[in-house]
């Protein structure tokens, strides 16, 4: 890395950093419909790297027009694949939300930590025994107030 | 031009934090659709129009359209009054 | 916990990542597929845009598998929400009464802006081969308008989805059938036929414009379904 300063570091740097923060909230944040903005900022990161990787300095965009036979053009194979994998994209994110969707309906709920509690108690008593930790317990409770205060 | 690239780097960077920090779930949807149109500049300034233009009409327009429904669907669509937002209140 | 440990996880990555980036070649691309691309597909594709000749003349199989994977999308929603309202019998009958029609506003603003979204959208089909655009990002403008007609005013529009369903097969079966005619013709699967045309001038590049003109349909056609799945869906909240 010669400078940094440079459009592609900025740029670069631009992308990693959104890629990070995107699953960044996809691991800490507790409600559904968050990390579903935290995939959409991860995957439109990812997609910024992978159009950087054809760019190139003082190049013109991969199209012939009158006058620039000899110029250098940008990659287009990237760019290629980048177009069609935003569209896919925003098929996924109407396949989380639908699935958003029934858990919703299911539980009732979005916080992660009263979905996963209540699935625990759904398998427990459907396999017949009694569930892991009992429900009314104090320590649980305490410990969901005291990351809520974070 | 690079600072035209460092203006927009920095806001796409801090809408993107917005999105996880905003406590109300209308604005974090409006900032995700702010971080695809910086995101829209972006590929313009990199010479990828036809990328810039499938950002622009799906990551703003259409994705926004998806996350409003959901919105709606799931019961965020409220603003939050003043106290409220003053107390740090969170939906989740 | 979770927060610390997450944190402690992206810094290495963040640090794994930059490693990896300060061994880019920055500002001039490694890979050589694209400058032969660029080299031949004036004269093996004739289309004027080199993005669209990649899109559907070198790596059209791709995008037929990308259209399968939107539509493999589109059932699955499907599938989902409808199973969850066929449990709530009551919700079909209340339907009517759930929805109103938006303010003034936004449905004299839809009522001038929908002729011209069309327009648009069709242009940009149709242009795909010589300027930016092309069948995804119209046939995006396409399904947008067509489904902010009905979520601004549910109770005097309505579209059949038999009619979407048909357009949607339509578009799919005419690009798989473009692409098997060019192997009766002894060439490769879904490469350009009919000869290129005057360079950059609207009927050019072979079937692309056609080709590109079922991935306009069919992506339109996808996701207006879509987006009136997730928004008629009865969900109790």
């Amino acid at each position: 890395m010669n400078s940094f300063f440079t459009i592609e570091g900025i740029l670069y740097f631009g992308a990693i950093s959104l890629s990070i923060i995107g699953l960044f909230g996809l691991l800490v944040s507790k409600n559904l419909f968050r990390m579903l903005l935290s995939l959409v900022l991860f995957e439109a990161g990812a997609n910024l790297v992978l159009v950087l990787s054809g760019f190139i300095r003082n190049g013109i965009a991969p199209i012939f027009l009158d006058g620039n036979s000899g110029a250098v053009m940008n990659d287009p194979v990237p760019q290629a694949l980048v177009l069609t994998a935003i569209v896919i994209g925003v098929g996924v994110q109407a396949l989380a939300l639908s699935l958003i969707f029934r858990v919703k309906k299911h539980y009732g709920s979005m916080d992660m930590r009263t979905i996963r509690s209540k699935l625990e108690r759904e398998i427990a008593t459907q396999a017949g025994v009694t569930p892991p930790g009992s429900n009314e317990a104090p320590a649980p409770v305490k410990l969901v107030k005291g990351e809520a205060h974070e | 031009m690079i600072w035209v690239v460092a203006v927009v780097v920095f806001i796409m960077l801090a809408a993107a934090l917005a999105v996880l920090f905003l406590p109300n779930m209308i604005a974090a949807v409006v900032a995700s659709a702010v971080v695809s149109l910086s995101l829209t500049v972006i590929f313009a300034i990199v010479k990828a129009p036809d990328v810039a233009m499938t950002e622009a009409a799906i990551g703003a327009g259409l994705s926004s359209l998806i996350l409003a429904i959901g919105l709606k669907r799931l019961g965020y669509w409220k603003t939050d009054s003043i106290d409220k937002v003053k107390a740090g209140e969170r939906h989740d | 916990m979770t927060k610390y440990s997450a944190l402690l996880f992206i810094s290495g990555l963040v640090f794994l990542l930059m490693v990896i980036t300060g061994l880019l070649p920055m500002g001039h691309t490694p890979m050589l597929v694209g400058n032969a691309i660029l080299e031949g597909a004036k004269d093996q594709v004739g289309a004027a845009n080199v993005v669209t000749s990649v899109v559907l003349g070198y790596r059209g199989l791709d995008t037929l598998g990308e259209l399968s994977i939107l539509f493999a999308a589109a059932s699955v929603v499907g599938l989902v929400l409808t199973k969850s309202s066929f449990n709530k019998h009551a919700s079909n009958n209340d339907d009517k009464h759930d929805h109103h029609d938006s303010g003034f506003v936004a449905v004299n603003a839809i009522d001038l802006i929908f002729p011209l979204l069309l327009v648009v959208g069709m242009y940009i089909i149709t242009h795909g081969h010589l300027t930016p655009g092309g069948g995804f990002q119209g046939g995006v403008v396409l399904a947008v308008a067509f489904s902010m007609l009905v979520i601004v005013r549910p109770r005097r529009v309505s579209i059949n989805h038999g009619m979407v369903s048909i357009i949607e097969s339509f578009a799919g079966v005419s690009f798989i059938v473009i692409g098997v005619v060019a192997l009766f013709k002894g060439q490769s699967f879904l490469q350009p036929l009919l000869g290129h045309g005057e360079f950059a001038s609207l009927w050019s590049a072979g079937t692309l414009p056609l080709l590109y003109l079922a991935v306009g349909l069919k992506v339109g056609a996808e996701l207006a379904g879509l987006l009136l799945a997730l928004n008629t869906d009865e969900v109790a909240s």
